[in-house]
């Protein structure tokens, strides 16, 4: 029992260590530099402690001072408790959607069962589109509670686009239900072993859907439209500044890690490497003795999950810089007349093949 | 659903766009009533950079003027000089050497370069491809260097003189530009990839912000834009100054006139000026860069220490102006934005009597409202974007 | 030579041209302020000068002339590829113009500021207010009695 318990907590230590101590405040260094490196720039590289620069790594730790030190401001007449309430509802769905990402597969060590995942849901796909959904009050609530009008649009942008792109996000993955037949993230997770067997093979187009989908579920360029700078100033956090900023700023970077997850649990064969099966691994890493092999195998596939995580918050950088940014209606007709009808489509083939076979 | 529509209470919503907000560079305000996202009614309030530009004119000297017009476009300050020097020369009567019409187009076009890139860069920048905007920036950043190496300033050239130049071309100048040149054209490489066949670019900018040739004329377009709709008018084509006419460039003519349109001509006007720059250099002749008219222009250092009518004249224009004869005349010169016209009343005293500049891109903002009426907010962007509105040109 | 423009100008409004010169070739007619929309009409409309751009409008202050202001307006040809100066002088007791809107809508910001700066009231401007200054700005700063270093802050109430 208190085995069990300490395990939990360990998990979550550690899910909640990655993504708040390490994702959350590299990814605003990595996206600096990211950018920097595509526009033939150097990037951030000022801040420092005694001279020492370490390539731009102290910005994070600089811009969080600085937030924090900055007057937390409540406009006139805003709504002060939904204004103070947004960016959490906002930065909590994008924290807590990662408990049913699996960052590894199960394993025997001391004849303990270790599962590598906070909470193992039977229905784990629903679990992530119920608080995926949830986000959308934390915006549309900032927009509408901070008496601008700005924000205004902005959280009105959000929620007709977030609304609009949960549905064809929810039927792209229909196909990838259908092929594994399951919901349980792990189950799905464990499924992809061979190469050839992984969900961006079985369901490219899905794979597509999902991934347009999840970025323009996450509000990031080139569906930035609700926090599209030149239009609407910053949308719907115009009027946040100090902490509250900094939750909705670290609630999109967390997204994006989390979007990540599932992406590469559903498609690019979760915590597996191509080509090298576990058996393989175990075999190699034999010298260690049958425990230390095993853990050294859980480490592999750790650092092989969040490495595929890595290449994937940077493809979805790589896009943001890259594209311009849509208009109003052109993501709606997106949204509706293009991938809602494909993914549609989609399923409809995915079906008829699982029959046939 | 019928019955709660029609007892749902709608209004209009007014908001002040600017005059500080990301899009209205160059301070101006918008004051757009939207009904959802469909702009309902625009109004443009100008004059926030209004600086009192012909007030302060008619109380300078001649020369002193210089500097003001390098503030009108600062994006494209040596065209608004040669605007203005070719003008108090028409009044006056004086034909430049050679070399200095030559050097006038040279650094003429470049400004002209340095504008459109900025331009088309900032059309990237507010779509939120901010890739294409770095890499324009580098070419500008480039043609601002030669600049610099010319006139030893990068915004502010003050470059140009009545009946000269400030002075003559630096030695290298041709390898120089040939290099930079090169890296323009990489770079343009690269944005025409990233843009012009964009899809999300192409349908941001396509079929907003029409203005059909007609329209166009009567509201008062000109250069980019004009040619967009598909006019071929272009100063420098229809009535030749300097040495333009000796040399061989195309004018790029839109079909709808649309914003993708003024976005196509822009990019292809970057290639002519560099062609126009290339030839120019290329025909460059030897030669003084200074009239030889010491009532109008400094003779050179050493006249002006060994000879005393050098000396008196150098005296007499540097403390009491020079002394243009009584008239009027109107000079346009095709700018990186349209005909900027320079229209000059002499009383025959040492300062202009009138000095007034038509600024291309103050009739272009006046039409926003045509242009964007009925249309979403966020075509606003591209559009305003497109039509290049400078404020110090517009406010004056 | 007397330019085409000049030369039809003077066949059909022989009483409201008033002067004409071609000073460094820039043809220019001087007119009464009464005909200048007919004129203009006329401009832009006669199949041998179609004068289709107003590139300019502008005012001059004559301060101390009888007729103190001087309505200026450049007009260019797309199709023959000329231009004229149209000069229209307006007394300060009577200073109005009649607006031209109807014929050239680039006019309407032109016309606003000229009234803006020098104070020209255009008859028929649906929508004549200041343009480049502010509504509370006292004067109109081209005029050459308002002086050089005249400032006029503008300052809002007191919260």
């Amino acid at each position: 029992m208190i085995a069990d318990l300490i395990e939990a907590i360990a998990k979550i230590l550690f899910v909640f260590g990655v993504n708040m101590g390490f994702f959350a405040p590299i990814l605003g260094w990595v996206e600096r530099k990211q950018s920097a490196v595509m526009q033939d720039r150097v990037g951030a590289n000022r801040a420092d402690i005694f001279g020492f620069t370490l390539i731009g790594l102290l910005h994070p730790l600089s811009d969080t001072i600085k937030l924090i030190t900055k007057e937390d401001f409540i406009p006139a007449g805003a709504n002060k408790l939904f204004h103070t309430l947004a960016p959490f509802i906002s930065l909590t769905p994008a924290m807590i959607t990662f408990a049913v990402v699996p960052f590894g597969g199960q394993y025997e060590i001391f004849g303990r069962r270790i599962n590598l995942v906070v909470a193992d849901l039977d229905v784990g796909i629903l679990f992530v589109f119920a608080f995926a959904s949830l986000a959308t009050y934390g915006t549309v609530l900032a927009g509408w509670s901070s008496n601008n009008n700005w924000s205004f649009l902005g959280g009105l942008r959000a929620a007709a686009q977030m609304l609009s792109y949960e549905v064809a996000m929810g039927l792209s993955i229909i196909g990838i239900i259908m092929v594994y037949g399951s919901l349980k993230l792990t189950e799905i997770g464990a499924m992809q072993t061979d190469f050839f067997k992984w969900g961006i093979f079985l369901q490219p187009i899905g794979f597509i859907l999902f991934l347009t989908c999840a970025i323009a579920e996450n509000k990031r360029a080139p569906f930035d439209i609700p926090e599209a700078e030149t239009e609407i100033v910053a949308g719907y956090f115009t009027e946040y500044s100090s902490m509250k900023f900094i939750m909705f700023w670290m609630g999109e970077f967390l997204e994006m890690v989390t979007i990540s997850g599932i992406i590469v649990t559903l498609f690019l064969g979760a915590w597996h490497l191509p080509f090298i099966s576990d058996e393989r691994l175990l075999s190699l890493f034999g010298f260690a003795g049958p425990n230390g092999s095993i853990i050294m195998l859980m480490m592999a596939n750790i650092a092989t999950f969040f490495g595929k995580i890595i290449f994937m918050i940077w493809f979805q950088m790589t896009i943001r810089w890259t594209l311009p940014r849509f208009r109003y209606d052109q993501i709606m007709k997106l949204g509706w007349k293009i991938m809602l009808p494909i993914s549609l489509i989609n399923i409809f083939i995915t079906g008829l093949v699982v029959l046939l076979k | 659903m019928s019955d709660l529509a029609k007892n749902l209470h709608t209004e209009h919503m007014v908001i002040n766009m600017g005059p500080s907000h990301p899009v209205t560079h160059g301070t101006v305000k918008f004051l757009v009533t939207l009904d959802g996202e469909t702009i309902v009614d625009f109004d443009v309030e100008i004059g926030y950079l209004h600086r009192g530009f012909e007030k302060m004119c008619e109380n300078s000297t001649w020369e002193q003027v210089f500097p003001y017009t390098d503030r009108l476009n600062y994006l494209s300050p040596i065209i608004n000089n040669v605007g203005y020097a070719l003008a108090v020369e028409k009044l006056i009567g004086i034909d430049t050497p050679e070399r200095c019409k030559y050097v006038r187009v040279i650094v003429s076009e470049l400004s002209r370069l340095a504008d459109h890139l900025t331009n088309v860069a900032a059309s990237g920048l507010e779509l939120g491809a901010f890739t294409a905007f770095l890499y324009f920036v580098e070419a500008r950043d480039l043609i601002w260097d030669l600049l610099e190496s010319v006139c030893g300033a990068r915004l502010t050239s003050n470059y140009v003189r009545i009946g000269g130049l400030k002075n003559d071309l630096p030695d290298g100048f041709k390898e120089q530009t040939k290099e930079v040149f090169k890296r323009c054209r990489e770079l343009w490489i690269d944005v025409d990839k990233l843009l012009t066949k964009n899809r999300i670019f192409i349908d941001r900018l396509k079929d907003v912000g029409i203005m059909p040739p007609d329209e166009a004329i009567a509201w008062g377009f000109t250069g980019p834009c004009l040619r967009a709709s598909g006019v071929p008018y272009d100063v420098r084509k229809a009535q030749p100054y300097l040495v333009y006419d000796q040399i061989d460039f195309e004018i790029p003519i839109g079909e709808k006139g649309d914003n993708f349109d003024r976005y196509l001509v822009r990019m292809e006007e970057i290639n002519q000026s560099m062609r126009i720059v290339e030839q120019a250099l290329d025909k460059l002749p030897d030669g003084p860069i200074n009239v030889d008219m010491p009532e109008y222009r400094w003779q050179s250092k050493d006249d002006i220490y060994t000879k005393i009518e050098s000396l008196i004249f150098h005296f007499k224009t540097v403390t009491g102006g020079i002394r243009v004869p009584p008239g009027e005349v109107y000079f346009p010169v095709e700018g990186a934005n349209g005909e900027v016209g320079f229209y000059l009343v002499s009383d025959g005293s040492g300062k202009p009597y009138k000095c007034r500049v038509r600024p291309p891109c103050f009739p272009l903002t006046a039409a926003m409202p045509r242009m964007v009426k009925g249309a979403l907010i966020a075509d606003i962007v591209p559009t305003f974007d497109m039509i290049h509105m400078i404020g110090g040109e517009c406010d004056r | 030579m007397e330019s085409i423009t000049l030369k039809k100008l003077k066949e059909r409004f022989p009483d409201s041209i008033m002067e004409t010169h071609s000073f460094r070739g820039d043809d220019t007619a001087i007119v009464k302020k009464e005909d200048i929309f007919k004129i203009c009409e006329f401009l832009r409309d006669d199949n041998e000068l179609l004068y289709n751009f107003m590139m300019d409008l502008t005012a001059v202050d004559y301060y101390g002339k009888e007729s103190r202001f001087e309505v200026v307006y450049h007009l260019y040809s797309l199709k023959y590829n000329m231009r004229i100066r149209i000069k229209v002088p307006v007394p300060e007791s009577d200073c109005t113009i009649d607006s031209i809107i109807p014929i050239w809508i680039c006019a309407d910001w032109f016309e606003r500021e000229a009234y803006d700066l020098y104070g020209i009231i255009f008859k028929g401007h649906p929508n004549l207010k200041r343009i480049l200054l502010y509504e509370e700005f006292e004067g109109h700063p081209l005029r050459k009695d308002y002086p050089v270093r005249g400032r006029q802050p503008l300052i809002g109430p007191k919260n």
